[in-house]
């Protein structure tokens, strides 16, 4: 891993006698300590340590959970009540886990965001990128096989809908989706037996994304933070270690959404949820609106955006098809913005023109999302297509165009240059070594 | 100082919006539900014991003719946060209640009825699903017990509008929406307006979704005795049942706000210090 060289000296005789057969110590003293942090990362960067957190977080509640959930059609609603009412504290644990589903998505949508203010994902951040987008996928599909276990209403609608979307290949091939839906279902419909599956997955995907996020780290460590200058670190006066610097605004930052996420879980625990999924789970009676959770509604609004026609292009039997391509196409179109954006300057703070499309794609974003939770019809149809064209427009125009026809701002040389200003010079980070002044 | 400025005027466009939304919204067409005062409503409000009272009160003496409250035991009536009936009252209670638990099978083979008994649930007076539909006319009576969360209020603004209501409830801390529709519900009911084909056995209720319900106006001024003086009117039969609806969807609620001020506390003075702190690391490095 990147870095400076180790100066790991284990000081007692048991610490010597594992360094030479598992260097973790080093490895934590290296990675995570002495690691050198850009100086100038702003709060923005904490979001790491906040998703870490959290990760963490949703799998010790569920842990819990799961001791006291019936992952069946008849047990599941009542166990969920059960855990509400007779579990101790069971109240709490369900909504820091429930709530922690949104928080989660909450931060991760900053997270990218901020990725993509300042254009983390351009070389050598590639890897780094793509696992962070695999993240966001297997975190979509834990949260989507999570939303099903209460078993109410929406669980049973959604996920009807949704795995009813793979019928579409029936266009392609007849008999194709069917047969995969049917495979999904483990059954002619959502049963049972769906439930059961989903929960055994929802069980399993926390611990494969675990892994990733491992990667994700790893690959991080190996090519080094980026910064709000998307400089390269130079020099050693624009780096401090990791510890206590790093570290101490971490703290805080995770300190601080503590206290977002407290306010929903003690507050407002069913405000991000549907009323629907107080209701239990009935095959014979369709909620009026189908609704996602609200860190779906954007790629939601893509999905139905394809009515039998888009913005007058007729589609025919395979509007369906088009959505859902479109709408998978969404999140894996994320990855290629390495490669799509023509810029060699990676921060907008020094990309005049794109950064008023990013933040045009933010708009965006928010308003297909504000469109997913709204019924397909008349405008709204016709805004989510729109905006469907402005989304992919970012990726597939606005980055190649833009990072040819730019002229960037003048970089600083260096993050120090850029903190202290011309000619400051550079308190050496020795300095910064030591730097408790008690 | 650019950025105050934009701020300001920021917040102002955002003042006008809201205000003129507010007054075109009073004009639409479909019926709006009116936000009721509640004393459990916000981030500081508590259940009172005594509403709780007489809200079972109600349920017992009118709802519970046909609706159940299966996820509710009689034991939840002596909890803390709760109505907080004194046991051998719950005891004597849950003995004379009319809907008996079917239990066994006994030492012959033979299923049986029996009194509930603490850790019973408060049954409705039906078996299941299909004896309900017999006895009411092909209608279901639903389980009450999660009622005031399996229902809420749709607000439709404009959509400038929607992100500034939607912060002011999460800052609020407004989750009272199925207690407003349930006591819009209660005291919804009246004659169907001229224009208006009403179904024969069904009745008029303007906040029902279809304005159709088959249940028929439960509550009439005097129905329920209220032993503690509180008037016997309409409004607040609803206000007190709307009030154990909603504890008995959310028994925590007491409990969750009371733990929920701590943790918020402790986090503002623990960001607070670790903020602090981090200024003193920092405070030799500019960044």
């Amino acid at each position: 891993m990147g870095g400076r060289s180790s100066d790991y000296v284990p000081t007692t005789r048991w610490g010597k006698w594992l360094d030479e057969r598992l260097p973790i110590g080093r490895v934590v003293k290296n990675q995570f300590i002495d690691y050198p942090t850009p100086r100038n990362l702003n709060y923005l960067w904490t979001f790491g340590g906040i998703l870490t957190l959290i990760l963490v977080g949703q799998i010790a509640t569920g842990v819990v959970l799961a001791m006291h959930y019936q992952p069946s059609a008849t047990g599941a609603f009542d166990s969920i009540e059960h855990i509400r009412r007779d579990v101790n504290y069971g109240w709490m644990l369900r909504n820091f886990h429930s709530v922690g589903a949104s928080m989660f998505f909450f931060a991760v949508f900053i997270h990218i965001f901020r990725g993509i203010y300042y254009g983390s994902y351009k070389a050598p951040r590639e890897v780094l990128w793509i696992l962070g987008v695999l993240i966001m996928l297997l975190m979509m599909a834990t949260a989507f096989m999570g939303y099903t276990l209460p078993w109410g209403q929406m669980s049973f609608w959604g996920v009807t809908v949704i795995t009813n979307l793979f019928s579409a290949l029936d266009t392609i091939y007849n008999g194709l989706g069917t047969t995969i839906v049917e495979w999904l279902w483990g059954g002619y419909a959502v049963s049972g037996v769906t439930l059961n599956r989903f929960f055994s997955l929802h069980y399993l995907l926390p611990f494969i994304l675990t892994g990733v996020v491992v990667l994700h780290i790893w690959a991080l460590h190996v090519v080094g933070q980026n910064n709000p200058t998307g400089l390269d670190l130079k020099e050693s006066s624009d780096c401090v270690p990791m510890h206590p610097y790093a570290t101490s605004k971490d703290a805080v930052g995770i300190c601080a959404f503590l206290l977002l996420y407290a306010w929903f879980v003690f507050f407002v625990p069913d405000y991000l949820g549907h009323a629907d999924n107080y209701v239990e789970a009935n095959p014979l009676v369709t909620p009026p609106h189908i609704v996602p959770e609200w860190y779906f509604l954007p790629f939601y609004a893509i999905l139905r955006a394809f009515t039998s026609s888009f913005l007058g292009i007729p589609l025919g039997q395979y509007a369906k098809l088009c959505g859902v391509i479109a709408m998978f196409s969404a999140v894996v179109v994320i990855a290629f913005a390495p490669w799509l954006d023509t810029s060699r300057i990676r921060s907008a703070k020094y990309r005049p023109i794109f950064k008023w499309f990013f933040w045009f794609f933010v708009f965006t974003c928010v308003s297909l999302g504000y469109l997913g939770s709204k019924p397909a019809e008349g405008v709204y149809v016709i805004a989510s297509q729109i905006f469907t064209v402005c989304y992919f427009l970012f990726f597939l125009a606005a980055m190649p165009i833009i990072g040819l026809i730019e002229t960037p701002r003048r970089l600083p040389r260096s993050i120090t240059e850029s903190v202290l200003g011309e000619g400051g010079g550079g308190l050496p980070s020795g300095a910064a070594a030591a730097p408790e002044v008690r | 100082m650019k950025q105050r400025i934009s701020l300001t005027f920021f917040f102002a466009l955002a003042a006008v919006l809201a205000i003129t939304s507010v007054s075109a919204e009073e004009g639409g067409g479909h019926p709006e539900i009116a936000r009721q005062k509640w004393v459990f409503s916000g981030f500081t409000g508590q259940f009172d014991k005594a509403q709780l009272q007489r809200g079972f009160q109600v349920y017992k003496d009118v709802c519970s003719a046909c609706h159940g409250l299966k996820h509710l035991a009689f034991r939840n009536l002596v909890q803390p946060g709760g109505p907080e009936f004194p046991v051998d009252a719950v005891k004597e209670l849950a003995k004379t209640w009319p809907n008996q638990i079917t239990d066994g099978p006994n030492d012959e083979g033979k299923m049986f009825e029996r009194p509930p008994l603490l850790s019973d649930p408060i049954r409705g007076p039906y078996h299941n699903d299909q004896e309900a539909r017999a006895a009411q006319n092909g209608a279901l009576p639903p389980d009450l017990s999660l009622m005031a969360r399996a229902r809420n209020v749709e607000r439709n603004p404009s959509w400038w509008i929607h992100p500034f209501l939607m912060l002011g409830d999460i800052a609020h801390a407004y989750q009272e929406g199925g207690a407003d529709y349930i006591y819009g519900l209660m005291t919804g009911y009246s004659e169907p307006p001229a224009d208006f084909k009403l179904t024969d056995g069904k009745f008029y209720n303007h906040v029902f979704p279809g304005h159709q319900i088959s249940m028929p106006p439960p509550l009439s001024d005097g129905v329920v005795a209220y032993q503690d003086g509180t008037p016997s009117t309409v409004d607040n039969y609803a206000k007190d049942v709307v009030a154990f609806l909603s504890w008995s969807a959310d028994p925590s609620l007491d409990t969750r706000k009371r733990i929920g001020w701590q943790v918020i506390l402790y986090l503002i003075v623990t960001t607070g210090l670790l903020y602090l702190g981090k200024k003193r690391i920092w405070a030799g490095i500019k960044h």
